[in-house]
């Protein structure tokens, strides 16, 4: 077996170099495989991480999971301690749903999922584990429900389990600090019960539709004039529940509109509901006609299926996320007598001394006692490049570590920390949708003000002409009235270019998002993170040019090395042949030297290759120096995202723009290169500071766009009209925001913006067709010779044209989107 | 009676049986996740049936044969006896 093996690597090796081919991708992530990578079974692998989840899966009768989809998986991460909270039974207690002490069941969210491959090796996790009874995927929540046997395994085994085949579930305070909500599902009841009243209704008014003028004094069908009671009062029974249950929302927000002496939309939808209603009861009981049944209940379930489809879609994506989302639900506790111990964060005091590792996150503001500490805070502050801290540097909550384990001590407990004050501002408290009056709440107004005074005008008339025809006619008029397709029109534009947008990777909240997005005049851009590529970063070297031989020594030099600027540099570096160097050393926060056959090489900080330190210390440089002599240093620069001029300058053309960094100003000039002329840009602002800002443009009357992406901007993003959040990869935490969009469709925001304001367009447009229905209605009406037949026939038929209407015409739109 | 009560009186009967049937599925949660299932229908044949402990064996087939290696026991007990 072995020597098979070896052959067919031979082999392919052998194949690779005849066919030149010089990328190979990872059989099981899909990645491009470096020259590290390893061949098994006809395979390649990018790492050993990737073949032992190959090995583990083909171990176990699972390699299907590669025939399902090719490359699904990702590369396993190392965890050693990261899980140890997991062994607190408080802890576990917390986050399971369910426990007797035997069976316990976990629902673990796992941002990795995308695949139909996901959903059938996590369904299939008892292959693995013979404790695990059952596993269910939720593929549009990316969670997966596990029952397992707690004896036998335990939550930190399952959790181990799954990180070692790649799908490590993500686990933070909020998990810890919310309860899970039940679902609400009222709206598919209520959706349930009005759909099965519309059809029972609609089936028992066939009779009367086909005989219209029938009663027992004129005549006409015995068979129906026998039962007509008998359908009629079922009719009756079967709107009860409508009337009192389905609609419930609208005869609420009516009520509440009036209060806060608002008329919405809602008004006269509940008053044609209520009018409805009552004269159709009257007319049965007095045996005036067959009232008006069917179109009460198909009013209802067409509002309802409208309400429905501007539900929220991505279940997926969560757009409440705060700092609770980011930090770990326990870390580690040197206690007074020099032992570790899991602490849950909530518990940390002041005076505390903890343990932080490689990639852990600080959670509370802190003294650094030992270890040099190398804090990223790109997420926090939007500081683009990692700080260097000494022992006795104050260290705020939120960074994270990347250099190795440090000591700290606490000297604030978590709440008070510097950057979870913020969670304390009053805008973080207020539902943005409260204070937002809608196209159609703003349309209502008018429409209801002047049904009403129609109605009055007609009602006076007839008292004057016939006074027997004015209860009718006041009646008709509100009933033909009620603003069903008004009512339907935004729902069905924008939940439709809700999805739309969906689909272009630009993700919103709510349909609210897109009528707010369509009145916005100022935009306002953070730096780090958003205009600047998170990933991509790109160096420049200054200095004395290196032999070739200098340059493969410092690649393979790099290979070597985790640093982050080390993984970044070896990655912006030509290919080299890989050699083993024959001596290589880490200096932990200075630097890495390598030797090979005579030569060597430093690479690292100014001070560590042995030259004075230069003057611009904003800079992020990389200083090498070959067999003790000085060659010269890459320099680092962001990476500004691709489009980036374009797409200012497009939205130059109507928007105010702006910048609002957390960053230094080292990029100044880089920035008013790129830009338009005279775009405004702020440097060094905290998190309080961008608040303030767009706070006191909307003062001015301003309708402000955040663009943003990190939690230093998660206060803007909360003031801000609309706040919308680039990420790289959506499945990671975002803060709070209405709107999430894919860094890769970053060039395409102004066109989003541009197809808001069509959608609202089209609204509009809709607005004007139903109220044609509303004319040809309210002739009926007021002339009094609205029967039932006209309106049973008249409200499906307006409702079901403008749902046509701005489908299509949003289709069309959604079609031209890039 | 009419026979138009019957006819009613069935009719509303079987409305009422699928009102209740989706009541009773969406109380289950049968329409929380609706898309997943869509996916896993199309699983269910695919499914390379070997545990950990029983690799590459067929643990179905294994099943059959022990009944089958009962059976045949059992009957020749049978015919001892008889």
């Amino acid at each position: 077996m072995f020597y098979k093996t070896k052959a067919v690597h031979f082999c392919t090796r052998y194949r690779q170099m005849l066919r030149f081919v010089d990328k190979e991708l990872c059989y099981h992530c899909g990645e491009v495989c470096e020259n590290t990578s390893i061949h098994i079974d006809d395979k390649n692998f990018c790492c050993t991480g990737c073949k032992t989840v190959y090995e583990i899966f083909s171990d176990n009768g699972l390699s299907y999971y590669y025939d399902l989809q090719a490359a699904a998986g990702a590369i396993p991460k190392e965890v050693v301690c990261k899980y140890n909270f997991l062994d607190s039974p408080t802890i576990v207690d917390r986050l399971t749903e369910f426990s007797d002490g035997n069976l316990q069941i976990v629902n673990l969210y796992i941002p990795h999922i995308h695949c139909s491959s996901c959903i059938w090796i996590l369904e299939n996790l008892h292959k693995l584990n013979l404790f695990i009874r059952s596993s269910q995927v939720d593929f549009p929540r990316k969670t997966v429900r596990i029952t397992y046997n707690s004896h036998e395994i335990s939550l930190k085994q399952l959790v181990m389990l799954l990180t070692r085949i790649g799908y490590e579930p993500s686990i933070s305070l909020d998990d810890f600090d919310n309860q899970k909500k039940p679902i609400d599902r009222s709206l598919i009841y209520k959706l349930g019960i009005a759909g099965f009243a519309f059809g029972n209704v609609m089936f028992l008014s066939f009779p009367e539709y086909f005989d219209l003028a029938s009663s027992k004094t004129t005549g006409g069908e015995f068979w129906l004039n026998q039962y007509q009671d008998v359908f009629r009062w079922l009719m009756f029974t079967f709107s009860l529940p409508v009337v009192f249950y389905a609609d419930r929302d609208y005869f609420i927000s009516a009520y509440k509109g009036l209060r806060s002496k608002l008329l919405n939309i809602d008004v006269p939808i509940a008053l044609g509901i209520l009018v409805l209603f009552l004269r159709s009861t009257v007319e049965i009981i007095f045996d005036w006609g067959s009232g008006f049944f069917d179109s009460l209940t198909g009013l209802v379930f067409f509002l309802l299926l409208g309400k429905f489809f501007q539900q929220k879609t991505y279940s997926f994506l969560s757009f409440e996320r705060d700092y609770k989302s980011y930090f770990p639900i326990a870390v580690t506790r040197i206690t007074s007598d020099g032992k570790e111990e899991t602490t849950q964060v909530h518990d940390i005091k002041k005076g505390d001394r903890l343990l932080i590792r490689n990639e852990e996150i600080i959670p509370v503001d802190a003294i650094l006692k030992t270890g040099h500490a190398r804090i990223d805070y790109s997420f926090v502050t939007g500081e683009a490049e990692p700080l260097k801290k000494e022992s006795g540097d104050t260290i705020f909550a939120g960074g994270k570590q990347l250099n190795g384990a440090i000591e700290l001590e606490a000297v604030k407990s978590v709440s008070q920390s510097y950057l979870t004050q913020l969670w304390g501002n009053s805008i973080f408290h207020q539902d943005k949708s409260s204070t937002f009056q809608t196209l159609t709440d703003s349309i209502g107004k008018r429409f209801t003000f002047s049904v009403l005074t129609i109605a009055f005008v007609a009602t006076s008339y007839w008292l004057y002409r016939n006074p027997t025809m004015a209860l009718n006619v006041f009646t008709s008029v509100l009933i033909i009235a009620c603003p069903c397709a008004i009512a339907l029109a935004s729902p069905f534009t924008l939940g439709n270019m809700l999805r739309i947008f969906g689909r272009k990777k630009f993700y919103l909240k709510d349909t609210r998002t897109i009528e707010q997005l369509a009145r916005i005049d100022t935009a306002i851009f953070d730096k780090t993170g958003t205009i600047t590529s998170a990933k991509k970063s790109t160096a420049t070297y200054e200095g004395m040019a290196l032999t070739p031989d200098e340059e493969s020594l410092l690649k393979n030099t790099l290979r070597a090395s985790n640093h982050p600027l080390s993984r970044t540099l070896y990655q912006l570096l030509a290919e080299q042949n890989i050699m083993t160097l024959d001596e290589y050393e880490e200096h932990v926060g200075k630097g890495v030297t390598g030797s090979k056959d005579k030569s060597h090489i430093k690479i690292g900080s100014a001070d560590f290759v042995g030259i004075p330190v230069p003057g611009s210390v904003h800079k992020t440089s990389v200083h090498i120096s070959s067999n003790d002599l000085y060659k010269g240093c890459y320099i680092f620069h962001n990476q500004y995202r691709e489009g980036l001029e374009v797409l200012f300058e497009s939205m130059s053309e109507t928007l105010q723009l702006a910048i609002l960094s957390g960053d230094n100003e080292a990029e100044k000039t880089r920035l008013e290169q790129l830009l338009p002329k005279l775009t405004p840009l702020y440097f060094n602002q905290k998190p309080e500071n961008k608040l303030r800002f767009i706070k006191s443009l909307q003062e001015k009357g301003r309708k402000v766009l955040m663009v943003g992406d990190g939690l230093n901007d998660a206060g803007a993003l909360a003031q801000s009209d609309v706040g919308i959040t680039i990420s790289e990869n959506i499945s990671v935490f975002s803060p709070a925001c209405d709107g999430i969009l894919d860094a890769s469709k970053f060039q395409q925001l102004n066109d989003y913006i541009k197809a808001s304001k069509q959608a609202v367009k089209i609204i509009k447009l809709s607005f004007a067709l139903s109220l044609l229905y509303n004319i040809v209605g309210l002739y009926f009406a007021v002339t009094g010779q609205l029967q039932p037949v006209i309106a049973a026939i008249l409200m499906p038929l307006s409702s079901i044209s403008i749902v046509a209407f701005t489908t299509f015409m949003t289709n069309v739109l959604g079609r031209k989107l890039p | 009676m009419s026979v138009i009560y019957v006819l009613l009186s069935i009719s509303l009967v079987v409305a009422v049986i699928f009102f209740a049937a989706f009541i009773v599925s969406v109380k289950s949660g049968q329409y929380d996740d609706t898309y997943t299932p869509s996916v896993r229908i199309l699983f269910e044949d695919e499914l390379v049936k070997t545990s950990p402990i029983l690799k590459g064996r067929n643990t179905k087939s294994l099943k059959k044969l022990e009944i089958k290696k009962k059976s045949i026991k059992l009957k020749k007990r049978r015919e001892h006896m008889g």
